[in-house]
């Protein structure tokens, strides 16, 4: 799509050679970004300094002196850390297993993988209620049936469950990112190794794993980052266990009397690490080359794991179980009971959540419709200015490309809650006065998924070697013209991935839309939520096994429709 | 392109009602017209009653009144004036009824000037608890607290008969509470209990390991699902309807007295539909809507006229622990920090 809407008939092009035209396209993307991630983050700044007489110092001391917040930061903190770690052991041999070896039910595992991946983390956590709450759990009570045991197996209500519970919808990051890369390099590198005479896992060791280090340790960090910036998940099972994360804390700020200036504060320091985190990575990875993938064909070899295949296979299902099968279960189950502990017989079978859902409470329909069109709007939106801008930065065509790389990722340490404040205060006052309307919300659906769609776009210009561009441009042609003629056909398939991966993140938005609808403007998360706040589980369940199905559906009706380029194995 | 107009005449309509506020005002004097209120197409209404209850007296409203629509906002009392106050700093008029069950909300929005001086038709027979003496605000409904069990798992001789025999240690890890920094019925019980066994109560209560839910109405599925077989407060009226879908689930009304909630209405000083506001307000405080809130939701209410089920008992047979507005509203972030201090979260 970018790549049409920017190309020029060839004939200017030959006339107008020496002049680089496609500058403007550059600058009007990089300021557009400036514009989305400055003025809040500027807020933020400013908000967080200043007190009823100016300038102060305040609010930080209170966020460092507080115990409470003390105690939400480390929660933060040891969460994000498990859940970055939980994350790489389950998100990583599962890329390795359906990339590279023939382990059985590949495009099975792909496809639950993918299904964990747009399951919204906060009704996974929901479902995880029903599945493992103490005495009701359904895991608890099977428990008790079948031991005879007094106590529960597993508490979903505590540190260890919600790092569990937001790992098993966090590790395809490291997925993705591990299994697009492996799919990428060609196993010829290795073959070398093994026909020199290095052992398997001297292959290994000193071919593919530094080759797609690079990967893992990037999703890693953004497994680590999608953990911190979570809210859903710690409201739902860290608040009834009495404590808080700092995403908790800060939304909590907000509620009458409104402590912004101090949530402000708690953010900035939280900004600061994570944008350190990435700079480390930045200096690790950054000065090695990737030549690996170049635009010639590599052919890929599966390795054989022998008696290992099946029980591979069933190490993978039970992760999905987790992430899967037994909460879509449990969801369906309550969606058609009278209550959800009960077991399922015909006595309390019903069908009245559906017709209460989407018949009697009134907030259902105009939040299905906002949510879809916001969907699409910043997927559209968002996927077109993160290729540009990932473009820019790795071509690096203008002065201060750096810059944009950083702010491109910067909204990802920013958790949703204190993005939304920064754009209430921005956007609540001339001369964009935005707040009650959908686009305050489309400003943070964009702003919050640049990261996402960014990095998936980078990831795919990264794999574009520069040599085929630099071909087009001796042989005449013009930048933009090399961009939609050589790059963008090359880079299609990673942007459709990257506008599924924006639509995906809108549908299932909480953390900012909680602070920004307004009642005209819910979207479906906020009305679950609202409905979670009120324990109306039957309600919640049918309208997450809606949004679950609107999801899908899109998945795989742009999977159908581009198929052969999303999934196409490159020639 | 569809899009850009629908935003447009978002934008367009919040403009319009924007300008025909300045009008508004003269009109405000006069009772409810039915034609008024039908050319205004509906009235929009913030409430903390809990959700099928609210839209079910909408749809009673959308059916006396055909042409006028009930936009029902749901959600907690807390959640609810944040929302009003955030509008309030954005400038957008977007309510016309405001209802919640923290009495000190409505002493906070009359002294911003924020609420219209209405008295619902019929007002007068109410008893003095269910009146603002300047004539702002009225008692919709009214609940109290109490303690619920469930009855699979514990048995009426096991349950405990007050607040106090909470703090048993054999209630360790079974409790469920709700939040007062989301709802308004416990802000207010956590109030009457401070100053019927001190805070020293609630500290100790909360090193029996209480799980905490958000909502007043959400302990009763909670207890009744058995994920905890106790529940140390809630709205009494969501325990009797979970209790009347046949739920294991039972009430038990403690002897040193409940804390009594009166849920207080008012129509918004900016409301972008006034008439249809008012005629809102004034069939809320009907006797059908009023005996109805009885019946099917198991609240009290206010209107003399009103009979009750005969398995719950009447006000006057309880100890009412009553609550000051004021000092609810002066004391409202004390109340949340000690909560959060003591519980955690």
């Amino acid at each position: 799509m970018t790549a049409q809407a920017t190309a020029l008939p060839s004939r200017f092009s030959s006339r107008l050679e020496g002049i680089d035209r496609s500058l403007p396209v550059w600058l009007l993307a990089t300021l557009a970004l400036v514009f989305l991630m400055a003025l809040p983050l500027g807020w933020l700044v400013l908000v967080s300094v200043t007190g009823e007489k100016g300038f102060t110092g305040a609010h930080y001391l209170e966020a460092f002196t507080d115990v409470q917040l003390r105690k939400a930061f480390w929660n933060t903190v040891v969460m994000a850390l498990w859940v970055g770690l939980g994350s790489l052991a389950l998100g990583a041999p599962l890329a390795w297993l359906t990339a590279r070896t023939d382990v059985p039910g590949r495009g099975l595992i792909r496809g639950l993988v993918l299904a964990s991946f747009v399951t919204p983390p906060f009704l996974g956590a929901f479902a995880w209620v029903m599945l493992a709450g103490p005495n009701a759990g359904a895991i608890n009570n099977l428990w008790r049936a079948t031991t005879g045991a007094e106590g529960a197996l597993v508490n979903i209500f505590s540190m260890p469950g919600l790092i569990f519970v937001v790992a098993i919808y966090t590790f395809p990051y490291v997925y993705v990112m591990l299994s697009n890369t492996l799919e990428l390099i060609a196993s010829d590198l290795e073959e070398a190794g093994s026909i020199l005479g290095a052992s398997r896992f001297n292959v290994a060791r000193t071919i593919t794993v530094p080759l797609v280090a690079p990967a893992i340790f990037s999703g890693f960090i953004l497994s680590v980052l999608q953990a911190l910036a979570l809210f859903g998940s710690p409201a739902i099972l860290a608040l009834p266990a009495g404590f808080h994360t700092i995403t908790t804390q800060i939304w909590g700020m907000f509620h009458y009397p409104p402590r912004i200036e101090a949530a402000a504060a708690v953010s900035i320091p939280l900004l600061l690490a994570t944008a350190l985190l990435l700079l480390v990575q930045k200096r690790l990875l950054g000065r090695r080359g990737y030549a690996a993938v170049g635009g010639k064909g590599g052919q890929r070899r599966r390795i054989p794991l022998g008696v290992w295949r099946y029980p591979a296979f069933a190490g993978c299902l039970a992760i999905m179980a987790c992430a899967v099968f037994l909460p879509y279960g449990i969801l369906a189950k309550a969606a058609f009971s009278r209550a959800w502990a009960q077991p399922l017989s015909w006595d309390n079978f019903t069908l009245s959540n559906w017709s209460f859902t989407f018949l009697e409470y009134g907030s259902t329909q105009e939040a299905i419709v906002n949510t879809l069109e916001l969907g699409v709007m910043s997927a559209c939106v968002g996927a077109t200015l993160a290729a540009l801008l990932a473009y820019v930065a790795r071509r690096k065509l203008i002065l201060g490309h750096q810059l944009v790389s950083f702010l491109a990722l910067a909204p990802i340490v920013i958790p949703g809650v204190v993005l939304a404040v920064a754009l209430f205060i921005a956007y609540t006052r001339p001369p964009l006065l935005l707040y009650g309307t959908l686009w305050i919300l489309f400003l943070a659906y964009v702003t919050k998924e640049m990261p996402i769609g960014y990095s998936q776009a980078d990831a795919t210009f990264r794999t574009i070697p520069a040599e085929l561009e630099e071909a087009g441009r001796i042989l005449g042609a013009g930048r933009l013209r090399v961009f939609a003629e050589v790059t963008a056909p090359l880079a299609r398939s990673g942007i459709i991935a990257s506008w599924c991966f924006i639509f995906i993140g809108v549908i299932r938005e909480l953390s900012a839309s909680i602070i920004l609808f307004t009642p005209n403007t819910k979207v479906m998360s906020v009305v679950m939520f609202d409905l979670k706040e009120e324990g109306q589980f039957g309600a919640i369940a049918v309208l997450g096994i809606f949004m679950l199905a609107m999801t899908f559906g899109v998945v795989i009706l742009v999977q159908r429709v581009l198929g052969r380029d999303f999934m196409g194995v490159r020639e | 392109m569809n899009k850009s107009h629908g935003y447009g005449r978002r934008m367009f309509t919040g403009a319009a009602l924007l300008a025909g506020l300045a009008f508004a005002g003269a009109a405000l004097a006069q009772g409810p017209s039915v034609e008024a209120a039908r050319k205004e197409g509906k009235v929009v209404w913030y409430t903390s009653l809990a959700v099928s209850s609210a839209e079910h007296v909408a749809k009673l409203f959308e059916a006396a009144y055909p042409g006028i629509k009930v936009e029902v906002h749901r959600t907690g009392s807390q959640r609810v004036l944040q929302r009003v106050m955030q509008e309030l700093a954005a400038n957008i008029k977007n309510v016309d009824v405001i209802h919640t069950s923290d009495a000190g909300h409505f002493v906070l929005l009359k002294s911003k000037n924020m609420l219209m001086k209405y008295a619902p038709k019929g007002i007068e027979a109410f008893p003095a608890g269910f009146k603002d003496p300047d004539g702002y605000h009225y008692g919709l409904r009214a609940t109290i607290t109490v303690i619920a069990y469930n009855t699979k798992a514990v048995s009426a001789a096991e349950a405990p008969k007050s607040w106090k025999d909470l703090l048993a240690p054999k209630w360790k890890g079974k409790l469920v509470t709700a939040h007062p920094g989301y709802s308004g019925i416990i802000a207010t019980h956590v109030l009457a209990l401070s100053h019927l066994h001190g805070w020293d109560y609630f500290k100790q209560l909360a090193q029996n390991g209480v799980m905490i839910v958000q909502s007043a109405v959400d302990p009763a599925g909670i207890v009744a699902s058995g994920e905890r077989l106790v529940a140390v407060n809630g709205g009494e009226y969501t325990f009797y309807q979970t209790k009347k879908k046949g739920n294991p689930l039972e009430i038990v009304y403690p002897k040193e007295g409940v804390p009594l909630i009166v849920s207080p209405s008012a129509i918004m000083a900016a409301a972008p539909h006034p008439n249809a506001a008012k005629l809102f307000t004034d069939f809320t405080f009907g006797r059908e809507i009023q005996q109805e809130l009885a019946d099917s939701e198991g609240l009290y209410t206010g209107h003399p006229a009103v009979t009750y089920p005969s398995d719950k008992p009447k006000l006057n047979e309880l100890k009412l622990l009553p609550a000051d507005p004021a000092e609810l509203e002066k004391r409202s972030a004390e109340i949340k920090k000690r909560f959060v201090d003591y519980f955690g979260a």
